[in-house]
């Protein structure tokens, strides 16, 4: 496969300083990135097959002995890359607060409960036809100290590797209707509106197990499209 | 525009979620039991190759250490082969794969234990000199930053393709320096993100 990855694809990503997300200001480089070719290095990358995974490493509701509180939903999509085409095989790992906004980290001091059936992690790896799915709990919103009743709004955090070292992607899904959005900077961050709103799930009927379960559909395109004749060296 | 879902950042509180470490040490009732599969020792017992460890602090503007990053690198094995099937090349012969993951520690600290790569093919027929390529990412990143780690004591440095295209007053911010911890190779990386010595991340 001779896939591509042209640097213009990244104008829709945010920009690594952005003021109001606050810790970008002393976390972003001052200098301009340097340019370079793609080598063998970075058109490369790591395969994880579905060795990797266990059963119910992409069921959050079923990792401890009971279930965990919050609203059951399942999240699903398909992993695309810039041709719109499945990405099979690729690690999809995510992690989120709880229903009532606490993550178990020991960072996390939101004086909200933690649930002891509830961890927040798992993972799973795509099929043939790039298709992935999770059952999991809505997470809650969180405060957060980046400026005055700051709240992030409700999200999943995603992991995913693609064809390559440059596929890699982390990002955040967020839930449709959220109240929040025109308050959080890091979801602003990202300031093309269409760019912004491939970040937030859509609900889907469909798949609305019924008596059970609501279903988001989140489908991730990450970079990597096929090589074309203008793109000959 | 593109049609990219945008990157988003990895925020503090993904070390539960993507790290052994970090799955071992918050565990909400009964712990769940993981399949460790991505960590920050790349070593197997079949590979060939020098063992060495790898260790840097990671810094803020302010020369603070980042106690909340992790790191990603990607490597060859110590023949220069990419465990990566969908490239074609020639693949390890081994159960070497290359890829390691590592949260920093409260002092802004990385480590990975691995193999000293060999040289790969570079653009243009030359070969690049052993390198690994390292991602970063961390709360107050909203995309990964990508640099790469060169070894000191590789006189192929001086012709690496990718090298040349830093100015020369920047390109030691790339090298890691060799030192011995008890007995053994270790090559120390610092990464400063931004200010004075500030290391240089590529556009890729």
């Amino acid at each position: 496969m001779s896939l591509v990855y042209p640097t213009q694809s990244l104008s829709v990503y945010p920009k690594h300083l952005s003021p109001g997300y606050k810790s970008t200001i002393k976390r972003s480089p001052s200098k301009p990135l340097i340019p370079m070719p793609h080598t063998i290095s970075e058109l490369t990358g790591p395969v994880y097959g579905h060795d990797a995974i266990q059963e119910n490493d992409n069921d959050l509701t079923r990792q401890h002995a009971a279930e965990p509180l919050g609203e059951r939903i399942i999240v699903h999509g398909h992993i695309l890359d810039e041709d719109k085409r499945p990405v099979p095989d690729a690690l999809v790992e995510l992690w989120q607060a709880n229903a009532c906004g606490r993550y178990v980290h020991i960072v996390d001091q939101h004086p909200a409960p933690l649930d002891p059936n509830f961890t927040g992690a798992g993972r799973t790896v795509t099929d043939k036809a790039g298709y992935y799915r999770f059952v999991t709990i809505k997470p809650g919103a969180y405060p957060w100290g980046n400026h005055y009743n700051a709240w992030r709004p409700n999200h999943i955090h995603f992991s995913v590797f693609g064809h390559s070292f440059l596929s890699r992607l982390v990002t955040q899904m967020y839930f449709p209707g959220d109240p929040l959005f025109p308050f959080d900077p890091i979801f602003n961050s990202v300031t093309d509106e269409k760019a912004r709103n491939r970040m937030i799930a859509s609900f889907d009927l469909e798949n609305t197990v019924p008596n059970w379960a609501l279903c988001y559909r989140f489908d991730i395109v990450l970079r990597g499209r096929e090589k074309t004749p203008e793109d000959m060296d | 525009m593109s049609e990219l879902t945008p990157s988003q950042t990895v925020g503090p509180y993904y070390a539960y979620g993507l790290t052994p470490e970090g799955r071992k040490r918050w565990k909400p009732g009964d712990h769940y039991k993981w399949k460790e599969t991505v960590g920050d020792n790349l070593v197997t017992p079949d590979a060939a190759g020098e063992r060495i460890r790898i260790e840097g602090v990671i810094y803020d503007g302010d020369g603070k250490p980042i106690t909340d990053a992790m790191l990603e690198i990607w490597q060859a094995d110590a023949q220069g082969r990419y465990a990566d099937p969908r490239n074609g090349a020639a693949l390890p012969n081994t159960s070497f794969r290359g890829f390691g993951r590592s949260a920093t520690d409260d002092n802004g600290m990385f480590a990975f234990d691995t193999i000293k790569p060999g040289p790969v093919p570079g653009p243009g027929g030359r070969m690049q000199a052993p390198h690994i390529v390292v991602c970063i990412f961390s709360r107050g990143m909203l995309r990964q930053l990508y640099t790469r780690l060169y070894f000191a004591d590789e006189a192929a440095n001086a012709a690496d393709p990718i090298l040349s295209l830093v100015p020369a007053d920047r390109r030691a911010t790339l090298i890691a320096r060799r030192e011995t911890q008890n007995g053994k190779p270790l090559y120390r990386f610092d990464i400063r993100v931004q200010g004075e010595g500030e290391t240089v991340f590529f556009e890729i």
